[in-house]
């Protein structure tokens, strides 16, 4: 008996080995591109097939360090002073390059503390939450380019209408539960870009909007880019600063109790709908401003900018650093940002790993790197 | 024109009906969204294009253009089938029991990883599938069915008429249809659950490759992101009908395709995909439970 099992304890790795072998090869093609794509990936199955008892042991390890690591972050305000510093100096220190790449980072960062209010405090899954990025966007790229608009008298416009979007698509969408919630966002998210691609008359349809204005402050010339990046900043630390202020509110405990368990936050005497409805609004205010910001960045904005594809990166950088979680989420968000540039000489398997990243992070950590059992409100 | 077009919508419609219906099943029993299952549909597209190569290249199609065709279909079946039970028993299996979140974020993840694969092993530009048929069909009434949408049309139906018969007359259908409803009591009675998941994603797999070959066949072009689109319509047709219920899906898939080539023809053919979602989100708002489903209570 014993034999049988150590015969098969053996056999297993091999007979899996085969099996993905049968999976990535047809796909291999004859070129020596597509053959070297497949024994990459068949290579890293294996290697983790052949570690996973192992691996499964480091992942346990992993998830204390990690647990206390994330404990020490949120409690101790020295190491906030730790991380300010490098960020502060940074565009005196780096070169252009890196300080565009940060600047796009706290972008993203005001992008995902915004998700992170649906889908981490209220526990709404949204997968359309680039919907609000391109409405902030095009807000203000229009504003700017048809009527001659600034940026700061164009930014209340934008705002306005994000929060009014959120507001209008959540009325009718939270009657919904769980998974069709998220599909009515997806299928918002998908309307919006067509519209934009489409309306050839207002958005000039594929090709974008091109030639808006960067902001002005007296007496700061913002065209150039390390200002661009303190004001990237401050709306950052804005964000992080009304957020974390919110959450702790009465109104953030309503959503965490919703997101905790529904049925009971009502008997408790919470207008679940009404909470939800804030979280959705309050969370594409933040889109918008983002967006706002992203257009006056780049100068320009196009559909393609705001793919469904988008949507699931900003998702990620939520649930990556932790679902609910502040530093979780910029951590998050710095990642995937900065990851790809770090890894551009493997530039082609860096959304094949956040695929399996994503899958193997869902499997060992569900809660993310910096996501507790709950979230503490009590600190 | 009109009759044209239902001709184009049927043709569609039968397509996404077979896709659908790997939605419903799958939803039916994990109550998931299986975001990589119109990836299963794209990688037939390609296994197709792939299969029918290297059968040209042997010499098997000048020989018998048939049997390379059927042997294309079961091929492409098996293997999509295998890579629908992997991805079960990689992705959602060890989720079944974490917040519903997880399991579906699994599934995006798995559907970006196969069409980055995809992408990378087989190239980011358009693949061209072998015209086969040239363009022989019938005309009546000025209208013309291709032979390759007669095909379509024709084996979307034989297999929906095998999947019914299976499900409603066979032991492991019985079993199927008691997971669906209520995995619990289903294992206390003695069915193996893991075993009934498994084969209800091989099933939903191969009808999704079958779609994929089909329509590789018809448009003749095929890319890695097809598989996105595809997928979203299809699960739009299940909803459509009523998701979890196996003749909902046809019946949805049908109707959705009929709408899009009407409407493309008769309102706007610039908003051609946004119908899907204008439906979709419509029928979850107003009829959540879709045309022939029926409506759940919530249980506490």
């Amino acid at each position: 008996m014993s034999v049988r099992a150590a015969i098969r304890a053996h056999l297993m790795p091999v007979v899996v080995s085969l099996w993905f072998a049968f999976l990535f090869l047809p796909f291999a093609g004859l070129d020596a591109g597509g053959l070297r794509a497949a024994g990459v990936l068949f290579a890293a199955f294996v290697a983790a097939l052949f570690l996973w008892k192992s691996l499964s042991g480091a992942a346990g390890k992993v998830k204390t360090q990690m647990a206390a690591f994330s404990r020490l972050i949120p409690s101790d305000s020295r190491y906030l002073a730790v991380f300010l510093i490098p960020v502060l100096i940074l565009p005196q220190v780096a070169e252009t390059y890196v300080v565009d790449v940060a600047v796009i980072c706290g972008i993203y960062i005001i992008l995902a503390l915004g998700l992170n209010v649906v889908v981490g405090f209220a526990g709404l899954l949204n997968l359309g939450f680039v919907a609000f990025y391109a409405i902030g966007a095009y807000t203000y790229a229009l504003l700017n380019t048809k009527i001659g608009l600034g940026f700061w008298q164009a930014l209340p416009f934008s705002l306005v209408l994000t929060t009014l979007a959120g507001f209008l698509l959540a009325v009718p969408a939270l009657r919904l539960k769980g998974d069709y919630l998220a599909l009515v966002t997806l299928g918002f998210g998908e309307i919006v870009r067509l519209v934009l691609n489409n309306w050839d008359r207002l958005t000039r349809g594929p090709n974008g909007i091109s030639g808006i204005a960067v902001p002005t402050l007296p007496g700061v010339p913002m065209g150039r880019l390390s200002n661009y990046y303190y004001l990237v900043l401050c709306c950052a630390l804005i964000a992080v600063f009304i957020i974390n202020r919110v959450k702790s509110s009465m109104i953030g405990r309503a959503w965490l109790a919703i997101r905790e368990d529904e049925v009971a936050s009502s008997a408790m005497g919470i207008n679940t709908v009404r909470y939800k409805l804030y979280a959705c609004a309050f969370g594409a205010f933040w889109a918008g401003l983002a967006g706002s910001l992203f257009a006056a960045k780049m100068q320009f904005v196009s559909p393609e900018s705001f793919t469904f594809m988008e949507s699931v990166l900003i998702l990620c950088m939520v649930i990556i650093g932790g679902l609910g979680s502040i530093p979780g989420v910029i951590v998050g968000a710095m990642v995937l940002v900065f990851l790809p540039e770090v890894l551009r000489e493997v530039q082609l398997y860096r959304m094949l790993a956040l695929g399996g990243g994503l899958v193997f992070l869902m499997v060992f950590r569900p809660q993310g790197l910096f996501g507790g059992k709950g979230v503490s409100v009590g600190g | 024109m009109l009759l044209q077009q239902i001709i184009n919508g049927l043709t569609l419609g039968s397509v996404y009906a077979l896709i659908a219906l790997g939605y419903t099943m799958v939803y039916g029993i994990l109550e998931l969204i299986n975001f990589a299952h119109g990836e299963i549909y794209m990688l037939g597209a390609y296994l197709g294009i792939i299969l029918l190569g290297f059968f040209t290249a042997i010499g098997l199609t000048s020989y018998s253009l048939t049997l390379s065709i059927i042997l294309t279909l079961v091929l492409t079946v098996i293997f999509c089938s295998s890579y629908g039970f992997t991805i079960e028993k990689i992705a959602y299996k060890p989720l079944r029991k974490a917040p519903r979140l997880s399991p579906l974020i699994s599934a995006i993840g798995v559907s970006i990883f196969l069409q980055n694969y995809v992408m990378l092993t087989q190239g980011a530009t358009d693949k061209v599938f072998p015209q086969l048929f040239g363009d022989r069909g019938i005309e009546f009434f000025s209208t013309r069915v291709s032979f390759l949408q007669g095909a379509i049309i024709a084996v979307a139906a034989a297999v929906m008429l095998v999947l019914h018969a299976f499900v409603s007359r066979t032991r492991m259908g019985k079993a199927i249809r008691a997971v669906a409803q209520d995995k619990t009591m289903a294992s206390l009675v003695g069915i193996n659950i893991d075993m009934v998941i498994s084969v209800t994603f091989i099933i939903g797999s191969g009808l999704a490759a079958i779609a994929g070959v089909m329509v590789a066949m018809y448009y003749g072009l095929v890319n890695y992101f097809i598989g996105y689109s595809a997928g979203i319509k299809a699960f739009t047709a299940a909803v459509l009908g009523g998701i979890g219920s196996i003749p909902g899906a046809m019946f949805g898939g049908i109707l959705l395709g009929l709408i899009e080539g009407l409407g493309a023809s008769y309102i706007s053919s610039e908003y051609k995909d946004a119908y899907a979602f204008i439906i979709l989100i419509i029928i979850l708002l107003l009829k959540p439970e879709g045309l022939l489903g029926k409506a759940s209570e919530e249980k506490i």
